[in-house]
């Protein structure tokens, strides 16, 4: 089963414990749990479509939702089961500075 | 002329085309805003000794583009340096002393992609105003920082966030396409068009407005909409020194002097007008200064072309209708076909316009004049109630006032 | 350069898919893991409470921003549900 992972950060914990990712990205990686992944810029550098009434779209600074916590990475996993996908996704280290949403991948 | 008086000169017309060139050239934003900075410092302190130069934008370009080279070559040797490799070779040859024979025209002008990777839509509005004015007029971070009334550090972080995304997101610095070019150059009309009208009230920000708006036009001569602008700041321009009285009082365009309007202004945006609509396209900006242009060349208030406003006011709201469009056709009809006849269209517009003051003051006026006075109070007040400035707020009380005379 | 866009939903209805396209299951059937103070936080659903979520994403690469603009803009649902742009941040880089 695949999920994408979405790395989440919250900024009141920034710096409250390493947050290097090299580690966990190398093991799944051999494990090949871990598909592809990487860092995203953060939502300060992102654009977003927007649909305009009547149809058709205009370009705006800025993502399509203002959260406190902000996706920041993604991984593309590949487990047996969602209970792998928890085991594998609660060793990254943002799960201790952030979280980690799994979303199950429609096959 | 004195040497600082041309440096001066120099700064005011060659600041944006030297950093476009040194962004186009180094890909760094900072870089190219520092070596332009040095080469207008550099001026200062050489030209009096040489003389200033006849071309002195290529003069400035030179000097700041192998300023950029030489700390682009340096900061790649100290890297190479540190790696262990061989001194890099670059392919940007330092240029010999600039050339005066080379023509205007072998001289490339960076600046429309300039003005339009500052105006991209994926920026946020305030920082494509700031970074306009920062790169291309050369208003320094404090000078913008008063303008928009905000503090020096919020303006200087502004305009860091907003180079960190061009870099980050990957904006190319390129005029866009063809397909994208009607919703960019309409990005770029609007940032000119909000700087303008920010700084009408104070000044320096309109004169700047209005020239990027000379430059677009030059660079856009295929543009109408740009024309157009420029047409519409100038007739708004032209009436300056009219609009308030020495107590500082609003005075309406009915009873402005008109032998005080800058006549000069005036005839060049007709001129700019009439060609823009040489191009057969017509749009919101170039219908606009049409509208400002009928009272700017009406010999007085009561020769004004009321009618052909109307119409004009009629295209404007298919090209790009809104209720404030539709109230000052309201206006232009009641002096066509009476005051009643504006004041059907004025009620049809109280609920989009409820929190407007022009509104509630434009139906004030069109009760009084159908000598409706009671009704006329009563709009007068909730103008009043709604009016964002203390010279609003005196004009329309002074109309309060003049009800019951 | 590397783009992540993400198709989002605020309930105005199904959200198209196409080639390419990583349609995700929606965030009732989502999980997130949090660690805090040694212990495993595991809740059902996604990691914030906002009426809008993504529910598919794709991974494109191309020139420029206004290329990823321009993929973004064909995805069939551009023009009924907004789509973020965001772009890498690879490894290699500050």
């Amino acid at each position: 089963m695949r999920f994408l992972m979405f790395v989440v950060d919250d900024p009141d914990l920034a710096g409250t414990a390493d947050a290097s990712a090299v580690p966990w990205v190398e093991d799944a990686t051999v494990k090949r749990v871990r598909l592809e992944g990487d860092r995203l810029r953060p939502v300060s550098d992102a654009t977003t479509l927007w649909p305009k009434d009547g149809g058709g779209t205009f370009v705006s600074d800025g993502p399509f939702a203002e959260t406190k916590e902000q996706i920041c990475g993604y991984d593309l996993l590949e487990c047996a089961d969602l209970d792998e996908a928890v085991e594998v996704a609660a060793k990254h280290p943002m799960a201790k500075l952030g979280a980690i949403e799994l979303r199950p991948v429609w096959q | 002329m004195a040497v600082k008086d041309a440096v001066d000169e120099a700064f005011r017309t060659e600041w944006g085309r030297v950093v476009a060139t040194l962004i186009r050239v180094t890909g760094d934003w900072d870089l190219a805003e520092e070596c332009a900075s040095e080469a207008f410092a550099s001026a200062l302190a050489t030209w009096p000794r040489d003389g200033v130069p006849r071309r002195p934008g290529a003069w400035l370009t030179t000097v700041a583009r192998n300023r950029a080279l030489d700390r682009v070559r340096s900061a790649a040797a100290e890297s190479n340096r540190l790696r262990g490799l061989a001194p890099i070779v670059s392919e940007e040859q330092e240029c010999a002393q600039p050339d005066d024979a080379v023509p205007d025209d072998a001289v490339p002008d960076d600046r429309l992609r300039l003005m339009f990777t500052c105006c991209h839509p994926a920026l946020p509005l305030e920082a494509q105003v700031a970074l306009t004015l920062r790169t291309l007029a050369g208003l320094t971070t404090p000078e913008i920082a008063r303008a928009f009334l905000v503090p020096e550090a919020t303006m200087a972080q502004r305009l860091v966030r907003a180079k960190r995304k061009i870099r980050n997101a990957g904006i190319p610095y390129r005029v866009p396409p063809a397909e994208l070019l009607p919703e960019r150059v309409a990005g770029v009309l609007g940032v000119l068009y909000l700087l303008f009208n920010k700084g009408y009230s104070r000044g320096e920000l309109s004169t700047e407005a209005v020239r990027l708006a000379r430059v677009l036009v030059a660079l856009m001569p295929e543009e109408p909409e740009a024309g157009g602008l420029l047409a519409l700041m100038l007739f708004h321009e032209s009436r300056r020194a009219t609009r308030v009285d020495a107590a500082g009082d609003l005075v309406t365009l009915a009873d402005q002097d008109r032998t005080r309007w800058d006549r000069a202004m005036i005839d060049e945006a007709v001129a700019v007008l009439d060609t823009a609509f040489d191009h057969a396209r017509p749009g919101p900006y170039q219908l606009q200064a049409a509208i400002a242009g009928c009272h700017a060349t009406a010999v007085d208030a009561k020769s004004t072309d009321w009618q052909r406003i109307a119409d004009l006011y009629a295209l404007v709201a298919r090209v790009s209708p809104s209720p404030v469009v539709e109230l000052n056709r309201a206006v232009a009809v009641a002096e066509v076909d009476g005051p009643a006849a504006g004041l059907e269209l004025v009620e049809a517009l109280r609920d989009s316009l409820a929190g407007y003051h022009l509104l509630h003051a434009t139906r004030a006026d069109l009760l009084r004049r159908l000598n409706r006075l009671p009704e006329a109070n009563a709009a007068y007040e909730e103008a009043l109630a709604l009016a964002p400035t203390e010279a609003e707020r005196r004009f329309l009380t002074r109309r309060v006032d003049g009800l019951w005379d | 350069m590397r783009y992540m866009l993400m198709i989002t939903d605020d309930g105005a209805g199904p959200v198209e898919s196409r080639e390419g396209t990583l349609l995700l299951r929606p965030p009732a059937d989502a999980v997130t893991v949090r660690v805090r103070d040694g212990r495993l936080l595991r809740t059902g659903g996604p990691f914030a409470e906002t009426k809008e979520h993504v529910a598919g994403v794709e991974l494109v690469e191309c020139a420029d921003l206004d290329e990823a603009i321009a993929i973004a803009s064909t995805h069939p649902a551009a023009g009924r549900h907004p789509i973020e742009i965001r772009p890498f941040w690879p490894f290699e880089e500050d």
